[in-house]
């Protein structure tokens, strides 16, 4: 076990764990943030994905340990419902969703893409976010709210 | 409207810790439940009060055992109730999938929720509404003929002063009205002698409501089963054997003893689970658990040769005819052209995103379940099963997991829970990890079909014989589950159909047979190629097949696919406007298939595929590039037509059939589960890969509204024609017919090379 100390979402956060421990476990059952979801533990899926020093990462394989120190940003971290970010506005216009469970890494890959490109095309976006399996088949959608987010932000 | 959830916000107010706070005071009491059913007693069908309540402030809460599986089913169910009581949309809450406080309207399966739950609750709601009119009457001492009512407003026509709400007439109060009620599960009549309101008149439904379930999971303050935590929570995660079942001849304890926080190993006949304190400890002690597993007495097929060899060769145990005209084996020795062809359907994974999870709470003879099931009142059957307890002494409580397309009507992970919770006496939370699901998720079943025409001198299709020879869903209702096998509980029969639509039903031949056949798939012990249905269950290997023989008999007398199709479809009038709604959308040219095949590497190729699951008609156009080079294939648009009679939200259906075409060009192109003797060899997505943003079609949508009908199910029926649109289409640009699932670039070289 070790104190491990963490900036969440912009406050300061202390954690007594295992430091091996995957970062997503300290983040859910540690610290109650609900927004990185398990979904293969393999860096695969990217239903886990944060962001770390302004960059996504997969939370399933990082121990927490890594991530000392580190600026994290969690799905919560954006925004809530009474006070949606810009882009998870965008989402919600554009019903672009329908289990969402896959959302929390889609948003936040969205998130470090429009960071860096203001403006991308819908190649630019599909490429971004290849890594992030949707099962139900919201990829349309998807492209359509980052694009009304990088419009409406403009 | 509202779903009802804990959400995140709300529990970090209440308790002020990471700790979800359930507030009722035993597992199965009804004070946390607020149903208008009292405690201590099931909900009764013919008790008006079962379905719904009025509160004071006018607000309506709808109590169902249907479910939202991320389709915004209940979204459109909120919709009708609100349309057929005259209250505004966000006034409706609905409580779903508790079987404390709900009825059993069946699991929400089968693209069956609108069609059949969605009048179960509409006449509920006509005749809550007709009750309120009479309480009104008698208020406002006026005849109910003349009171109209607008958002939850009872007025007297022509004087609008004369008004009271629905929540000053009955709010927080029980109807203690009795409706009649008969059949049970989704057959079940509610009040169906109550007159519901002409669709003519509907405001709502017909609107594209946003679905309320939506903006929370975009911030992460929905609450899945996923993020359900209960005080004093455990965390479980199950062992299942390396390969088809074995069982654990010893288990040694001392291989887990480094590391800290491990609660309990429990092992109940061959189930074998780790409790630990925190997920990672659970997670390591279920990966280091050393256990010494028998020999086991299952062996499968080795490989997909010997699988369709065993599909082919091995007596049915059942044949359901969906067709039986004339006689199609004399039409077709007659005929003067004869056609057989037979098409290939493999395993295939449902593939949540999500793993199975579930949190059980067993506390002496009763339980409490939080998970995602699609059928409440099943799941708790088979838990209550497995702990030999009475069914009522569980109560299952429903909270969305992650989209499960078939997969959690046989939900798993209840089951370990429960034996865990048992086992250590306090709340356990059991997610799957990813090798567990793609491992032991219970298959779509794999498929073999043989078709048979005969054809006259002019041409015309006169004999259609169509044999699908399919695994049944060992995993049906009735069948224990996963646990329950491995504690020993044994199955009752070969279990359900793998369904009979799509073998060329929608045509009308003078003589036609269409039969599935069900081959057994018993075995001693539990294996992973289990199965269960998955998303528009066999259809869409049966579509494939059909419209893919359809394709090569109008190719092999040279003439237009769309054109070829029409002539069968005579007397069918939405099949016949679907398939000239989406060919007209697609801008299709007239011409015979294949395409004259140009010398160049990538060439193009479209072709039109028509399907009718549940009496919704679909018919696609699928346009494909293949890239002779590398035998990839790049869907580039797919155009779909769409007429599930009366449509209740728009966007909604929209939302679906994007998502059915998606995941069916996915299923058409990559899927295939490997497996050996032992098992199965796709563990993650990695090696059993599914469709990328990168690989998207474009897609068009028409939808064809049919007030004057039923609203029938769009969950499903647009899935099933994407195969053999795509299969027809590559036919279309190569010139070669493939007949088997899925259509891999090895599998498109291979047959570019013959």
């Amino acid at each position: 076990m070790a104190r491990i100390s963490l900036k969440v979402n912009g406050t300061p956060r202390v954690v007594e764990t295992d430091p091996s421990t995957p970062l997503l476990y300290v983040l859910r059952d540690d610290l109650g943030l609900n927004g990185p979801k398990f979904g293969c533990g393999l860096s695969q899926c990217g239903a886990c994905t944060v962001l770390m020093d302004g960059n996504t990462a997969r939370s399933c394989t990082i121990p927490v340990s890594a991530a000392r120190n580190r600026s994290i940003t969690t799905l919560e971290g954006l925004g809530s419902v009474a006070h949606p970010h810009w882009l998870q506005k965008a989402f919600i216009e554009e019903q672009a969703a329908q289990c969402g469970y896959c959302m929390n890494g889609i948003i936040l890959t969205a998130k470090v893409l429009l960071d860096k490109n203001p403006n991308p095309t819908d190649a630019e976006i599909k490429r971004a976010l290849d890594s992030n399996l949707c099962r139900c088949g919201s990829h349309l959608r998807v492209v359509r709210a980052i694009k009304r987010a990088a419009r409406e932000k403009a | 409207m509202e779903v009802k959830t804990i959400s995140r916000r709300e529990y970090l107010k209440s308790t002020g810790a990471l700790i979800v706070s359930f507030s009722f005071s035993g597992p199965v009491s009804r004070a946390f439940a607020q149903a208008a059913t009292p405690a201590g007693t099931e909900p009764d069908a013919t008790s008006l009060d079962s379905w719904l309540a009025v509160s004071a402030d006018g607000s309506v809460t709808v109590f169902t055992s249907k479910v939202d599986l991320g389709t915004g089913v209940i979204t459109a169910l909120a919709q009708i109730v609100a349309e057929e009581l005259d209250v505004a949309f966000k006034q409706i809450k609905m409580d779903v999938g508790d079987t404390a406080k709900t009825i059993d309207q069946f699991s929400t399966v089968g693209s069956r929720t609108i069609e059949r739950g969605g009048p179960q609750l509409r006449q509920a709601a006509a005749a809550a509404r007709m009750e309120l009119l009479k309480l009104a009457s008698t208020r406002l001492e006026t005849s109910v003929e003349k009171l109209r009512v607008s958002d939850g407003i009872v007025s007297v026509t022509g004087s609008p002063e004369k008004k009271i709400s629905y929540g000053d007439l009955v709010g927080g109060r029980r109807f203690n009205t009795k409706i009649t009620a008969t059949g049970t599960g989704w057959d079940l009549k509610v009040a169906p002698e109550v007159r519901a309101k002409d669709p003519k008149e509907y405001r709502i439904v017909g609107t594209s409501v946003p679905r309320t379930d939506l903006p929370p999971k975009f911030t992460g303050e929905f609450t899945y089963s996923q993020d359900v935590r209960i005080p004093g929570m455990l965390h479980g995660r199950v062992v299942r054997p390396p390969v088809v079942n074995s069982k654990p001849r010893s288990v040694d304890e001392n291989s887990i003893k480094t590391i800290s926080g491990v609660v309990k190993i429990v092992q109940e006949g061959n189930f074998l689970g780790v409790v630990a304190e925190t997920e990672w400890a659970a997670i390591q002690a279920a990966r280091a658990l050393k256990v010494t597993w028998s020999a086991p007495t299952t062996k499968l097929p080795a490989n997909p040769d010997e699988l369709y060899a065993y599909l082919k060769n091995t007596k049915s145990f059942r044949e359901q005819v969906a067709t039986d005209k004339g006689n199609p084996d004399g039409a077709i020795s007659q005929a003067s052209k004869k056609f057989e062809a037979t098409y290939r359907w493999p395993f295939q994974l449902h593939g949540m995103i999500g793993p199975s999870c579930a949190v059980a709470d067993v506390q002496g003879d009763k339980a409490t379940i939080w998970t995602g099931t699609q059928g409440p009142f099943r799941t708790r059957k088979s838990v209550a099963d497995l702990l030999g307890l009475p069914e009522n002494n569980i109560r299952v409580i429903y909270c969305e997991g992650s989209g499960c397309y078939g997969r959690l009507s046989t939900d798993d992970a209840p089951e370990d829970a429960a034996l865990m919770s048992r086992a250590v006496g306090k709340p356990v939370r059991v997610q799957w990890m990813r090798e567990d699901e793609h491992g032991w998720e219970p298959k779509g079943p794999a498929q073999l079909m043989t078709v048979r025409a005969g054809v006259d001198a002019e041409g015309k299709i006169t004999a259609w014989d169509f044999m699908d020879r399919s695994f049944p869903w060992t995993e049906s209702q009735g069948n224990p589950l996963l646990a329950s096998k491995q504690t020993g509980l044994k199955s009752g029969g070969q279990g359900n159909s793998n369904g009979t639509g799509g073998g060329g039903d929608i045509y009308a031949f003078e003589n036609q047979k269409i039969v599935a056949a069900g081959i057994p798939w018993m075995h001693p012990d539990p294996t992973p190629l289990r199965t269960s249905n998955l998303r528009a269950p066999g259809e869409l290997a049966r579509c494939f097949a059909s419209e893919s023989f359809m394709d090569e008999i109008a190719s092999s007398q040279g003439v237009d696919p769309v054109e070829f199709r029409l002539k069968y479809l005579s007397g069918n009038k939405r099949a016949t406007e679907a398939l000239l709604a989406a060919t007209k959308k697609a801008e299709w040219k007239e011409r015979a298939s294949p395409a004259a095949t140009p010398s160049a590497s990538k060439v193009t190729g479209r072709g039109v595929a028509m399907g009718n699951r549940g009496n919704t008609i679909t018919a696609a156009v699928a346009e494909v590039e293949v890239d002779k080079s590398n035998g990839r294939v790049a869907v580039k648009r797919i155009t779909m037509a769409h007429d599930c009679g009366l449509i209740v939200n728009p966007d909604g259906l929209k939302n679906q059939i994007e998502g059915n075409i998606i995941q069916g060009v996915s299923r058409t192109l990559m899927e295939e589960v490997q497996f050996d003797a032992n098992g199965v060899k796709n563990l993650d997505w990695a090696s059993y890969p599914i469709i990328t943003f990168g690989e998207i079609p474009d897609v068009e949508i028409v939808l064809i509204n049919r007030p004057e009908m039923p609203a029938l199910g769009g969950g499903e029926p647009s899935i099933v024609v994407v195969p053999p649109a795509i299969a027809n289409a590559i036919f279309d640009a190569i010139g070669i017919r493939l007949r088997e699932i899925p259509l891999t670039p090895q599998r498109i070289l291979g047959a570019l090379k013959v």
